[in-house]
């Protein structure tokens, strides 16, 4: 079990992770998602002790990484982002050193086989890392990490230069590993995350912006309703007819896709569902529905509304954070009125 | 630590950097002893000692450049870091590793001490034990300073300079102090050169202050060696 309280690192002004607070249950499978540079691997590098917090703390099985470094250490396995390898040694000899540094007390022989055997690098076994592939030397990082057992795994983006293949037998390889270990994973990949883990965490800007299940948090961002719909007829008459219908709050036509066809995008009410009424009127027309499909937003929009968009909010509870951010916000503004009132002052004053 | 010393001692042996270093301390101290000791026919291997003085002053930092600074470049102290060991493991793995690269080197001087005896027939070995003593502190000090200046840099260049500079000063510093008219200064100038002190060895007096003295150094670099690796922590 991983329990985060309020954690914090500062960079001189900047603040590379603000007051994050969080806690991953033992066997949870936690995505940590956000764009390059929101924090992540800033707090994957607190959380094994790699870099110390400004203020906070990170409890790793109840044990203070920063009181107890070792103790908390002897949990955790690491992948950071750019795998920690010794390109000069042999596959044999970098996991038998992780092995003595991590002072393993599993028997050694069996232990490494059976890492090898799971991360599949059992070919490459006796060969130099330098000139392995991207895509072994990142399993290598792995196989280290797993060495020891630890029940916590922290992954730093480990689908990262791999190939399709590959991809896909890690995450299932993280699955699998999430039965028995915690993991805490990062990843700017989304379909990465949707595929793997059971709940996600996406930070914005040192951040949480979002700390849910996948499946609840695209829930409570579809809640507007949108339809695309693809429709041969004269395009002002279709915008016109569409608006029409009760329900449409707005629709916009989209590029040319075949001659006179256009993409509508069709935005409406809240539990109104146009889909038979649209049929009926553009039939009644004697014009083509070509295609129709509701436009759920998927973690991918999600993902961008929340990280480029400042005023986005979605609908869950909020953090205190949050809301000191606003009135941190409104202070400004205030002053700044404050300010113009006393120009004005003056000038009346000169006048 | 084991582990740590083992990696670095394999990695010395297996890049070229190891032999390089103690084939060239070879040939250097060589020449020097075939000078002095075999064509003039010195029984006094005072020279040989202190000319490995010079030689170190540069071999060494060469030895030790790669250490941290490699570990930076490669990320691997993340590995290092957040394995379940404590920094002074780390480091005095290190340190012990790069000790015993130089202890091979100067492991020459005890075939030159046995070739001496073979051809005169004579030897003061209490000296030669003393010397060789007192080379292990000196070369000790220079790899802690090594050690030391590679951790707080990424680049091996600057790593090997910056540590040249610093025994440069250690070398020098004694012979300045002749100029400096401020009498504490002066005195604390004087003693912590590193030369003066070496050399009395090798005129024969072991002296249990030099000893404490280069003890210390090695203590204080390596103790700054931890500190520097905390603070980029704590950074």
């Amino acid at each position: 079990m991983i329990e985060v309280q309020n954690l914090t690192k500062q960079y001189g002004a900047k603040k590379a992770v603000d007051n994050l607070t969080f806690t991953v249950n033992d066997g949870e499978i936690l995505g940590f998602l956000g764009p390059n540079g929101a924090g992540k691997s800033t707090t994957m590098n607190m959380l094994t002790g790699y870099i110390s917090s400004t203020s906070g703390k990170a409890l790793i099985n109840g044990v203070d990484i920063l009181d107890d470094p070792i103790n908390a250490k002897k949990n955790i396995g690491y992948l950071p982002e750019i795998p920690p390898l010794y390109l000069d040694m042999t596959v044999k000899d970098y996991l038998n050193f992780i092995y003595d540094l991590k002072k393993c007390k599993i028997p050694r022989k069996a232990h490494l086989e059976d890492v090898c055997g799971l991360v599949k690098i059992t070919d490459v076994y006796n060969r130099i890392i330098r000139n392995l592939s991207k895509g072994y030397k990142q399993r290598v990082g792995l196989a280290q990490a797993l060495i020891g057992n630890p029940p916590i795994l922290i992954l730093d983006e480990p689908t990262v230069g791999l190939d399709p293949k590959q991809i896909i037998e890690i995450r299932t390889l993280i699955k699998k590993l999430g039965k028995k270990h915690t993991v805490i994973l990062s990843s700017h990949i989304l379909p990465e995350i949707q595929a793997v883990c059971d709940r996600v965490i996406i930070i914005n800007r040192g951040k949480i912006a979002a700390d849910d299940t996948t499946e609840n948090l695209t829930k409570n961002i579809t809640a507007d309703h949108r339809l695309i719909a693809r429709i041969d007829g004269a395009r002002e008459e279709v915008l016109k007819t569409i608006k029409g219908i009760s329900g449409v709050v707005s629709v916009t036509a989209d590029m040319e896709r075949e001659k006179g066809v256009y993409d509508y995008e069709i935005e409406t009410k809240e539990d109104a569902d146009i889909r038979r009424e649209l049929f009926k009127r553009i039939a009644a027309r004697n014009w083509i529905i070509l295609g129709l499909k509701t436009s759920e937003m998927t973690l991918e929009d999600i993902f961008l509304k929340i990280t480029m968009d400042d005023s986005f909010e979605i609908k869950m509870k909020k953090t205190s954070d949050e809301k000191s951010e606003k009135t941190e916000k409104a202070v400004p503004a205030d002053t700044e009125s404050e300010e113009n009132d006393k120009k004005e002052e003056s000038k009346e004053a000169e006048e | 630590m084991g582990a740590i010393f083992r990696r670095e001692l394999k990695a010395y042996f297996t890049s070229p950097i190891a032999y390089i270093f103690i084939t060239v301390f070879y040939l250097y101290t060589a020449t020097y002893f075939v000078n002095y000791n075999v064509y003039y026919g010195l029984t006094d291997m005072s020279y040989v000692f202190q000319c490995a003085f010079n030689i170190l002053m540069i071999l060494l930092p060469l030895l030790t450049m790669r250490l941290f600074t490699e570990e930076k470049r490669q990320r691997t102290d993340q590995c290092l870091l957040t394995a379940p060991v404590n920094l002074f493991a780390v480091v005095m793995g290190k340190f012990l590793a790069a000790t015993c690269v130089f202890l091979c080197a100067i492991a020459i001087y005890a075939v030159y001490a046995i070739v001496l005896f073979g051809l005169s027939g004579y030897l003061a070995w209490a000296t030669v034990i003393g010397n060789l003593a007192a080379l292990v502190l000196l070369g000790a000090s220079f790899t802690a300073i090594g050690v030391f200046v590679s951790a707080m840099t990424e680049s091996q260049v600057v790593a090997a300079i910056v540590s040249f500079i610093i025994i440069m000063f250690f070398f020098m510093i004694d012979m300045l102090s002749g100029i400096v008219q401020i009498e504490w200064l002066r005195e604390i100038m004087a003693s912590l050169g590193f030369y003066s002190r070496y050399s009395e060895f090798s005129t024969g007096l072991f002296s249990l202050p030099n000893v404490i003295f280069f003890v210390s150094i090695i203590f204080i670099f390596n103790f700054l060696t931890v500190r520097a690796l905390e603070k980029r922590r704590w950074a």
